[in-house]
């Protein structure tokens, strides 16, 4: 087939979008490569990184100090139990509703799993302030307290009902296109419900396992609002709320410090963005709950 | 093991069993199923809504206490309409809402998903990669970039690579243009939002119909009026509708950056101000959850017009294994 633009001796029809993206992307660019760069600097004076006088030059490990801070070990253990449950409960949480959903016939799994969809939608921001009400509730009650107010229980809790309405919504639909043959018989041969859940049926479905991990595992390791509004007395508590409290500081920022410890915390989501952008982009073409 | 069961199952039904007589699992199943979702759905949504709409009738402060408080009716409601400073908020949350909308979450998604899907594959990809860098970073980490990029010279990078260099006045931007930062801000990462929905939608337009435009003579304008906008209403209606609800509920980013200084305190940012978070300690339960209660109400008018309007219920299918 001839097409119009293969005619064309220079492909302005490539160049130009290209050179569009590249313009809006700048802003991105610049500053992913100044947090690089801005932890092995003393200070820097836009990209440039300098000495302590000002003059060019000034790199140094000594940003990377920190890691030899005990206390940041203890915040990157908490940041990494948080994020590690969090997986672990979306996981066991909506694998379970998305199987119930999606294969068994129950008086009200309609309305289930409209308000599913609806909750997906629906902000748990504007929650926050009746859910401290909430934790503080739990709080009072023995043997669940140490899911209450001012606990990383709470906040693992609270973090994965957020994420539930999207976790069973994906979970359902992968088990909707399992083939019941193979469950149907088991079942038939009086195999229990969960048992035909557990080793028939989670197998079948790696591919949706891995991608709410890698998602579920991101949202905990990276989120702030949640822990820094429900464990206000620890304000150190993950690594999001520390570098928060460095960025407020009254005396002048130690902008390099605070990249460091920023590039630290996003390494890992990088790590993980880059080999399973596949899973990823699935997950958020699907139905992605927007901070904005 | 799976085959080996099928096989055994058929051999079964050939003995005289009916399979679809015969009742499979236990009848309550499903509440051990869905027994921890629906505890949590009911603990941390459901209750919550309630607490919301009950707590904004009672004058709860921290001067109250949680015991002393006392039923006050709509006064905090009330108060919402003649509050000297809800006029402000109001306005700040418009044009944060709306500009962060025109211009990034739907008018940028629309240019990156359509600039994205004209360029070479590979390269397309590379660019919404980076594009989802900013949805995937810590979010402290990414208002940290942000206030280093806008930051007084001789540190700020726009400062000392544009403006200085041009001759312009530099300035602190986060103070000086704090609308600006808000929206740059929150553009940034709201792009990709629509930016994916969009690609996917542009790329399953058939290739027969792009290809007849191109043999027709249209330019890539006219194709994007005449084909890509028509052919991807839908998905536009839906980010526009869903962003939307998004951002009129987003703090977050906002807090980070400027926590409601230079007059950037959106609604939702001052009712965690008031009922969860502030500088003095000073709570105001009652009032917060006024505030917050509206957004509760958007919220819900919001999710009712997903349902209605985008079928949402059509969606549901019926469970495959007990219809058979």
């Amino acid at each position: 087939m001839i097409v119009n633009s293969k005619i064309r001796t220079f492909p302005w029809g490539k160049v130009i979008p290209f050179a569009i993206l590249l313009i809006f992307s700048i802003p991105l660019i610049l500053g992913i490569y100044w947090v690089v760069i801005s932890t092995f600097s003393v200070s820097t004076r836009g990209l440039i990184p300098v000495d302590s006088a000002g003059n060019p030059g000034g790199l140094t490990l000594a940003n990377w100090s920190f890691l030899k801070d005990p206390e940041v070990w203890k915040l990157t253990w908490n940041t990494f139990v948080l994020a590690t449950t969090l997986t672990l409960g979306v996981l066991l949480v909506s694998s379970m509703a998305g199987y119930a959903l999606a294969r068994i016939n129950f008086k009200g799994r309609k309305s289930f799993l409209g308000s599913t969809m609806v909750l997906q939608a629906f902000p748990a921001t504007t929650l926050l302030i009746a859910t401290y009400f909430v934790l503080r509730f739990i709080s009072g009650v023995p043997l669940i307290s140490i899911f209450g107010y001012d606990t990383l229980g709470g906040v693992i809790l609270v973090s994965i009902s957020t994420q539930l309405p999207l976790g069973i919504w994906l979970m359902k639909g992968f088990f909707d296109v399992i083939p019941w043959d193979l469950e149907r018989a088991a079942l038939i041969d009086g195999c229990s419900r969960w048992r035909t859940f557990r080793q028939i049926l989670l197998p079948q479905i790696r591919p949706g396992i891995a991608a709410l991990s890698i998602f579920s595992f991101i949202t905990g390791w990276s989120s702030f609002l949640i822990p820094y509004s429900f464990m206000t007395n620890q304000d150190t508590a993950v690594i999001s709320t520390y570098i928060n409290r460095l960025m407020q500081e009254t005396a002048p920022v130690n902008y390099s410090l605070v990249s460091a410890v920023g590039l630290f915390q996003l390494i890992p989501v990088i790590l993980f963005f880059i080999f399973t952008q596949k899973y990823l982009l699935a997950i958020f073409a699907g139905g992605m709950k927007g901070g904005s | 093991m799976g085959l080996k069961a099928v096989q055994e199952s058929s051999k079964d039904s050939t003995f005289g069993f009916n399979p679809v007589q015969k009742k499979l699992g236990n009848k309550y199943d499903w509440l051990l199923f869905m027994g921890p979702a629906m505890i949590l759905v009911a603990v941390f949504f459901i209750t919550p809504v309630i607490i919301v709409f009950i707590i904004s009738f009672t004058d709860m402060s921290s001067l109250t206490g949680f015991s002393n408080w006392s039923w006050i009716g709509f006064d905090n409601w009330i108060k919402i309409f003649t509050h000297p400073q809800s006029g402000q908020h109001i306005k700040v949350t418009v044009i944060y809402v709306f500009f962060t909308l025109i211009f990034f979450n739907v008018g940028l998604a629309l240019l990156l998903a359509i600039l994205s899907t004209h360029i070479p594959k590979a390269a397309g990809f590379a660019f919404r990669a980076l594009w989802l860098v900013p949805r995937i970073t810590p979010v402290v980490v990414y208002i940290m970039m942000w206030r280093y990029l806008m930051a007084d010279s001789p540190y700020g990078i726009f400062n000392e690579l544009f403006f200085r260099p041009l001759g312009f006045e530099t300035s602190e931007m986060v103070a000086a243009h704090p609308y600006i930062a808000i929206i740059l801000v929150n553009g940034f990462i709201g792009a990709s939002f629509g930016m994916i929905i969009f690609t996917s939608a542009i790329e399953s337009i058939s290739r027969d119909m792009m290809n007849a435009s191109l043999v027709d003579g249209a330019n890539i304008l006219q194709r994007i009026k005449y084909i890509i906008i028509p052919q991807i209403r839908w998905p536009l209606m839906f980010v526009t509708t869903f962003q939307t609800l998004s951002l009129i509920t987003s703090f977050e980013q906002i807090m980070i950056l400027t926590d409601g200084a230079y007059g950037t305190e959106v609604w939702s940012l001052w009712a965690y101000h008031k009922g969860l978070n502030n500088y003095f300690g000073q709570f105001q339960w009652g009032f917060g959850m006024a505030l917050a209660g509206i957004l509760v109400v958007i919220s819900i008018a919001f999710c009712i017009a997903y349902l209605k309007f985008f079928k949402f219920s059509d969606m549901i299918q019926e469970p495959k294994i007990e219809t058979l």
